[in-house]
């Protein structure tokens, strides 16, 4: 089976300012997302997340390379009927209801009025807001907004979801909606593609990442193969420890913070641990937890963005 | 056809909610209503006046209702981010910018006709009554209307909304003296300046030909086949502007 979106050397420049000046927006990227994966995006601000996006809906023309969605050529008509696209701060046609506005979309895709409207008032409720399907769009919160625009993006039942920072701009409780929504998509079957710089979003629920930064690819693959699996530290915590003891597990501990009785170390190596819980132990002391910590995302991206400059 | 109708009817829905289109309209309507009360200052009370007036007021407002929906539409959507979520469906773009183009075809329809309501009531007092035969001006005036929405439309596609207008505006006023532009070059004695007048004339529309105002007004006669001609001349010159608007269109990356 053909991939969802495949992506060969794709480059953008945009000519700006009165001279043409060139900026290169993104260099020779190069990827692909399986079908049936929730596939995160990330990259800072202006890393090309957007422009990719853009050029696979068609809405840029790419200055090299190519791009597939669902196996025909980015930019094509047909294709778009598949696919499902919510922009980066969507802007809608304020003037419209909230149910009005599903149906326009919906008739774009040449839906039968009757599913049509029946689809609507579907996605009204998956997004909360049903309450919101006689009100202008004008009266809609930012993050009526963005749930809307999710609405929209799923008229057409797509099999492959685009989202351009979904999450951005919405309050905890609106973010944890919409990325249930993404979860119960990908369990659908379909395969949703969306860019963040929230990182948190992407350790919870994605498949496969991507990151880029200043146009460029820096890595792609499966969270749990990107990340470390080696444990970096353990923490121990403890309390009622004499401070002559204290001073002498100085030499195996690199962090030490007192927060009233109790104690918590950072324990760099693991040969390591189980020498000062014993100690910690028959000196009288008592063990509270000893937490193994791997590498976030947050860590990871971090010595990525590093490397790449 | 369907998604056509869709984003036309999306179009006049938005126009039609416009503010500065109803300020537009008011002023016509009263203008044209008032032309009643201008007739009895004239010695014959001609109700001739009324015709006139009225026509005029439709192809002059008519083009600055068309004008400014037509420069809007666009790049509106450009500015307002909205065209992301359209071009993402499946729908190309020069069926994006006719499905416009016919919304604001529509838009222009009704405020043309309500003119033109106003102006048979307002000769329904006089003793001329209602004369269908006018509607053949108001007819030709709405082919040039459709022309100068297309011309507004083109300048939508690549250029900000005021030098839009500007340009839209232009193309307006030298619609009607282009024929005093070529004899202007002609009497100039210069040969470049009669050369470049000469080619302004080829290439800009002349609005002139959809003009038969005066002629109604004086009961002259009019051929269907003059009608005919000037009705496909600006169907020749809407497809030519619309083939540049796609041209342009079909290449802009929307950043």
């Amino acid at each position: 089976m053909t991939a969802a979106i495949k992506i060969e050397g794709l480059s953008k420049f945009f000519r700006v300012g009165f001279w043409g000046r060139r900026v290169q927006a993104i260099t020779d990227l190069s990827f692909e997302v399986r079908r049936g994966d929730l596939f995160g995006f990330l990259g800072p601000n202006g890393a090309g997340k957007t422009t990719t996006i853009k050029a696979l809906m068609g809405l840029i023309f790419p200055s090299g390379g190519q791009a597939w969605i669902l196996g025909k050529k980015a930019g094509e008509v047909g294709v778009r009927s598949r696919v499902g696209y919510l922009p980066e701060s969507p802007y809608f046609y304020e003037y419209l209801k909230g149910l009005e506005f599903l149906d326009f979309y919906g008739s774009l895709f040449q839906i039968p009025k009757k599913v049509r409207v029946k689809k609507a008032e579907e996605l009204l409720k998956l997004v909360n807001l049903e309450g919101a399907a006689d009100l202008h769009l004008r009266k809609y919160s930012k993050g009526m907004l963005q749930r809307i625009g999710l609405a929209q993006a799923l008229i057409n039942d797509p099999e492959l979801v685009i989202l351009d920072e979904p999450m951005t701009g919405l309050d905890p409780i609106g973010r944890r909606e919409i990325r249930d929504v993404m979860v119960r998509l990908r369990n659908e079957g379909k395969t949703v593609f969306f860019s963040t710089h929230i990182l948190s979003d992407v350790e919870m629920i994605c498949d496969q990442v991507g990151i880029v930064n200043k146009g460029k690819l820096i890595t792609t693959g499966k969270l749990g193969e990107l990340l470390n699996p080696r444990i970096e530290y353990y923490e121990i915590s403890f309390s009622r420890l004499n401070p002559a003891e204290l001073e002498g597990l100085k030499p195996w501990v690199t962090n030490t913070f007192q927060d009233g009785n109790l104690v918590h170390v950072t324990v760099p190596a693991e040969e390591h641990k189980d020498g000062i819980i014993s100690r910690v132990q028959k000196a009288g002391g008592t063990i509270h937890s000893v937490i193994p910590h791997r590498e976030s995302l947050e860590e990871y991206f971090l010595r990525q963005l590093n490397r790449s400059g | 056809m369907y998604k056509l109708f869709a984003i036309a009817n999306n179009t006049f829905k938005e126009t039609i909610r416009d503010r500065i289109l109803y300020n537009i309209l008011i002023f016509a309507v009263i203008l044209i209503g008032f032309s009643y009360f201008l007739r009895k200052l004239d010695l014959l009370q001609d109700p001739r006046i009324v015709i006139d007036l009225s026509l005029a007021c439709i192809s002059i407002f008519g083009a600055i209702i068309s004008i400014f929906i037509g420069i809007g539409l666009v790049y509106k959507e450009v500015e307002k981010r909205t065209i992301y979520t359209i071009l993402s469906k499946p729908i190309s773009r020069p069926f994006f910018l006719l499905g416009k183009y016919l919304g604001l075809l529509m838009t222009l329809l009704v405020n043309v006709a309500i003119m033109t309501l106003v102006m048979y009531l307002a000769l329904a007092f006089t003793e001329r009554g209602i004369d269908l035969g006018i509607l053949r001006a108001v007819f030709l005036t709405y082919v040039e209307l459709m022309l100068i929405t297309m011309i507004s439309l083109f300048f939508s596609c690549f250029t900000t909304t005021t030098l839009a207008a500007i340009f839209s505006l232009s193309f307006y006023v030298i619609g009607y003296v282009t024929d005093d532009l070529k004899i202007l070059g002609a009497k100039s004695g210069s040969y470049l300046a009669s050369q470049a007048t000469g080619l302004l004339y080829q290439v800009l529309p002349n609005l002139n030909y959809f003009n038969i105002r005066g002629a109604i007004v004086h009961s002259l006669p009019i051929s269907l086949e003059q009608i005919l001609l000037s009705t496909a001349y600006g169907i020749f010159y809407i497809a030519i502007f619309y083939t540049l608007s796609i041209v342009i269109f079909s290449r802009k990356d929307f950043k």
